[in-house]
Formats: C-alpha cells, structure tokens, sequence
C-alpha cells in the first residue's frame, strides 16, 4: 500500500511534466530538449533556496520560474538566431548542467531537515485524519503522512491542470493552440508566431521546472542528475494518454496526461517489483516510447493491408 | 488604397537558380476595386500577392496599404490590414481545432489576443449566424473539428475567416484551383457574396481565364515579373476569355520573337 500512494504520488508530481512537455512537443510542435536541464534547475534553484532559509513556497515558485526563463531562452535561440530546434535545446541543457551545480554549490544537496512543502502535506494530516499516524482505507493500512502527502500533490495537479485548461481556452490560449496545428494560418491573422512559441516555452519550461521542484521536495535532496532522461518520461505520459482519451481536444490531452503519467508509472512500479534492475529502466522506457510511437503506424498499415486483401 | 511602386525580388541571388521574379511592378487600386491577376506559370503573380501579403519583403520598392507604408512589415503585423485565402484548403484552418474555434481565431485578426474568454455564448451565437448565413449548413457542426470536412468547405471557411473582421484589402491567391469544379463554383459565388456586401478592396489571383473575365473590375496580366496589360473599365466588361487567350498567345510569339531574333542576331554576328 504505501508502495502504490508514493507511486501514486511521485506519478502527480511528474503529470505536472507530462503538462509541460503536452505544451512544447504537442501543442506548439516544438521538440524542446531543455526538459532534462530545467527539471533539475527547478529542483536545483528550490532546494538551495530553501536551504539558505528561503519560504518554501517562495522557494518552490523561484524554481519554476528559473526553469521557465531557460525555456524561454532555448525559444529565443531558435526563433531570433535562427538555431535549429534541437540544437537550441540541447545548447540549454548542456549549458544547464554547469548551471544548475553552480546554484546548488555541490552535486547533491539534501533537504530532510529543513523546512518543505510537504510540511504543509502534515497539517493537512492533522486537519483530515486528526492527528492519526495510520489510517484505514479499504480494509488496507496506509500512513497519513503518505496519503496527506498524495492528497496535496493531487490539489497542486488538478489546480494547475485546471489553469492550463483555463488559458487554453481564452483569446491567447487558442493562438497559441493554432501555432502547432497551422503555423502558416495563424501567421496570417496576425499572430506573432515566435513571440508565442516563446511564451508557450515559457510555461511549459514553467511547470516543468515546479514538477522538480516539487520531486526534489518530496524525496528529499536534489540531484543534478535529477533529471536524466525526464523528457522521455514524459513524452511516455503524453502518448499514454493520448491514447487512453483518444481525441485531440486540449481538455481531454491535459487529463490524459495525468491518466498517462499514473499509469506508467504504475507499469514502472509493477515491474521493479518484480525484479527489474532499476538500471535497465531508462532503456526500457525509451524501448516503449518507440514502441508506442512505431505500432500504431504498424496496425494502420497493418489494417490497410487486411482491407487490401478483402477488396482483391 | 494599395499603391505598389517599382517593386522588385531576386530569389536565389547570385547562385546558378537566381530568379527574378519580379522586375519592377508597379500597380494602384483602388477602394472597392476587384482585381484579377492573371499570368503564366512563373509569370510572378503569386510572388506579387506574397510579397504584398509580406511572405518575403521586397528587394526595392515600395508597399503603400491605407494610407500605410509596410514594405518592411512582418507578415503578422500586416494581417491587420490583409485577409487572405491560399491556394491549399489546408493552408488555412487549423485542421484539428474546431469550426468555431477557428472561427474565433479570426474574428481577433490584428488585434491583440489577451486572457479573454475566447468562445463566450454570445461571440459563439454571432459565428453561427455567420456560417449559417453561407448556407453550407455548417452551423449545426460548430464543435466539430475543421479537419474532418472536405475541401470546398474548409474553403468556404477560410473565405468567411479573412472577411470576419473586415480587411483593407482581400487577397485570393488561386483559392480555387486545389478544388473539383462544383466546389470551386460554391466558392466563388462565395467570394462574390462576400466581396460585394462588404465592397472588399480585393487582389485575385487566377488561372481561369473564365474567373479573369467574368469576376472583378480589372484584370492585370503578368508576364516575366512585370505587368504585361491592365484592362479595367469598358474594355473590361466587354472581355471574354477568348480574348485574353488570345493576348497570352500574342504574348507568347513576343517571346519567341525575342527568342529567334536573337538567335539570328548571333549567327549573323558572331
């Protein structure tokens, strides 16, 4: 049990990255490789915050922000120097690793006696369960301190889903959704296509940055190799998702990508439990991205040549 | 309205492809005049239209739009003044968002785009008086998304989204020849609706020598990046398609006259 609520709870932490990669590879249709620098720079820039005494609140919003400034900036590498997209990126991440140890002094910095927003996950523990330390869920015993700790990432998730989705549908969301779909069209109602593509960097950048921030706090320390291998994760969720809701419309890719992070993760947690080296996990993931990327291209092709058949 | 002057464009300048596409024109229309351009393959009368549009800034010369200098506008910042139709069905809808969606993507044309509710109930009632006011009976699909209807209609669409906020100038840019010929008749019975309830200031360009004749005020042909003849009041009216035909054929044995006396100046001389 408490295996799955922190499974469950490191899964809504990292749907908050599945939003930001949603934004940058779907919804502006730009293949953003800053993911892997400025998840670790949110997590990096909050932990050193909060060691120096820093609010956490304050601390955890510096993060996102930092990360959205290097989303920006890999935006502005593209659109104003005319840098290949990929190349933009990764001259950020590489950029960003000597970034990110320079903020944190050294290569891990641990957080376990100061003073994070999972203190928040504990009063919400004395407010829900009173003052309980174990509590019964279904026939099933599970520690308050988890489940007030997945309860308050749930908030945080559903809250910034909620606000993406609210900017999705306003005047300025809906260009930006129009970038990725037809940048050739929104150009000529007027739209300032790199400036968009920017701002929709930034955000993404954003609440990438704030997912680290929020993993660094939750288990403790912040690494700088925190985030190695993010971005495929990420894009894993997205295509989860995609798949689970079956449509394009941005509501249903926002909670698919919560539903798509959930569920591989869970997938993830089955499977170390039965024995998988925790070594192996990032070429399995990769191994499943392109897998869910190619089979489906392999059913259509697949299902043409079915038809093709019937029709001879 | 629209003053062009002495505009010129060199792709490719300097590299075994160069290619000057348009070698100085100079075109003035007028508020509420319907224009046909016309010309061959490679003629410059797309390269025409996209250089007023802003597709590229022109090499010299000067872009003049309401009174505007924007020759060295950004194509984002001339779409306050242009609406324009392209060539593809596709080029211009954004194909999985919705009707309605597209829709008010355009009704904020060169205006700023801020964190107003973008489909409000009542901007959602104007659009379908809009799309139901084009007959294509398309109101009832609002939700649905634009990628799902056939090309004439996304046409249609895209016709209605360029005059939804009313531009100087429209630009065609042989918005029907991607379509099947009963498509291509809803479309510019369409354009007419349109450009005359609105009195669109309005630059077509075309292959049909069927729409050059028929539609507009004046018709402009093209030729080797420069204006070849411009035929507006009486004699336009008068125009048939043969007509022009038989101005692109004169045209043609200019060239081949150039051509061969050329090459006879060269065995003679050289």
């Amino acid at each position: 049990m408490t295996l799955l609520i922190g499974s469950l709870t490191i899964a809504l932490i990292l749907s908050l990255l599945a939003f930001g990669i949603l934004i940058s590879f779907r919804v502006v249709a730009f293949e953003d490789l800053t993911v892997d620098g400025s998840m670790t720079l949110g997590g990096a820039m909050a932990a050193a915050m909060i060691v120096r005494g820093t609010h956490p609140v304050v601390a955890t919003m510096c993060g996102s922000l930092s990360a959205a400034v290097a989303g920006a900036v890999t935006a502005t590498l593209h659109t104003k120097f005319g840098i290949n997209r990929l190349l933009s990126g990764i001259l950020v991440m590489t950029g960003l690793y000597s970034v990110n140890l320079r903020v944190m002094g050294k290569s891990n910095l641990p957080l376990l006696s100061q003073r994070t927003v999972m203190d928040y996950a504990d009063a919400l523990s004395k407010n829900v369960f009173h003052g309980q330390s174990i509590v019964h869920l279904a026939g099933w015993e599970a520690s308050a301190r988890d489940l007030s700790s997945l309860l308050l990432m749930l908030c945080v998730t559903t809250t910034i889903g909620g606000l993406l989705f609210v900017f999705f549908r306003t005047n300025l969301g809906l260009a930006v959704q129009a970038i990725g779909d037809n940048s050739r069209m929104i150009r000529s109602l007027g739209v300032n296509v790199e400036l968009m593509t920017t701002l929709a960097l930034f955000v993404g950048n954003g609440v990438i940055g704030l997912s680290g921030a929020l993993l660094a706090q939750y288990q403790g320390f912040a690494d700088v190799q925190m985030g190695i291998g993010m971005m495929v994760w990420g894009i894993a969720s997205v295509i989860l998702g995609e798949t689970l809701v079956g449509t394009k419309k941005i509501g249903f890719l926002i909670s698919g990508a919560v539903m798509g992070s959930i569920l591989f993760r869970l997938l993830v947690a089955i499977a170390l439990r039965w024995g998988l080296n925790p070594n192996d996990l990032k070429l399995i993931t990769s191994a499943f991205v392109f897998g869910a990327l190619v089979v489906p291209r392999f059913i259509s092709r697949g299902s043409r040549l079915v038809r093709r058949k019937q029709n001879a | 309205m629209l003053e062009i002057q002495d505009i010129r464009k060199t792709f490719f300048e300097g590299t075994p492809n160069e290619v000057q596409a348009l070698r100085g024109v100079s075109l003035s229309i007028q508020r509420g005049s319907f224009v046909c351009v016309i010309g061959t393959n490679g003629s410059g009368k797309s390269t025409l239209l996209n250089a007023v549009a802003g597709a590229f800034i022109v090499d010299s010369g000067q872009i003049e739009l309401d009174g505007t200098d924007i020759t060295h506008f950004p194509e984002h910042r001339r779409a306050k003044l242009i609406g324009r139709v392209f060539q593809d069905p596709f080029s211009g809808t954004a194909p999985s968002m919705t009707i309605a969606e597209n829709l008010a993507l355009a009704s904020r044309r060169g205006q700023s785009r801020g964190l107003t509710w973008a489909l409000t109930p009542s901007r959602r009632e104007n659009l379908r008086d809009r799309v139901a006011a084009m007959g294509l009976n398309l109101e009832d699909r609002l939700n649905n998304p634009i990628g799902t209807l056939s090309g004439g209609q996304r046409q249609s669409l895209t016709l209605l989204m360029a005059a939804l906020v009313k531009p100087s100038l429209l630009l065609l840019d042989e918005h029907t020849a991607a379509l099947d010929p009963k498509s291509a008749d809803q479309v510019i019975r369409l354009t007419q609706d349109i450009v005359s309830r609105d009195q669109l200031t309005t630059l077509m360009v075309t292959h049909s020598m069927h729409q050059a004749a028929h539609l507009g005020d004046r018709v402009v042909m093209m030729d080797k990046g420069r204006v070849a003849c411009d035929i507006s009041g009486q004699e336009k009216k008068r125009l048939r398609p043969d007509d022009l035909l038989s101005r692109f054929e004169d045209l043609r044995r200019a060239n081949q006259l150039d051509e061969s006396a050329a090459e006879m100046l060269r065995s003679q001389y050289v």
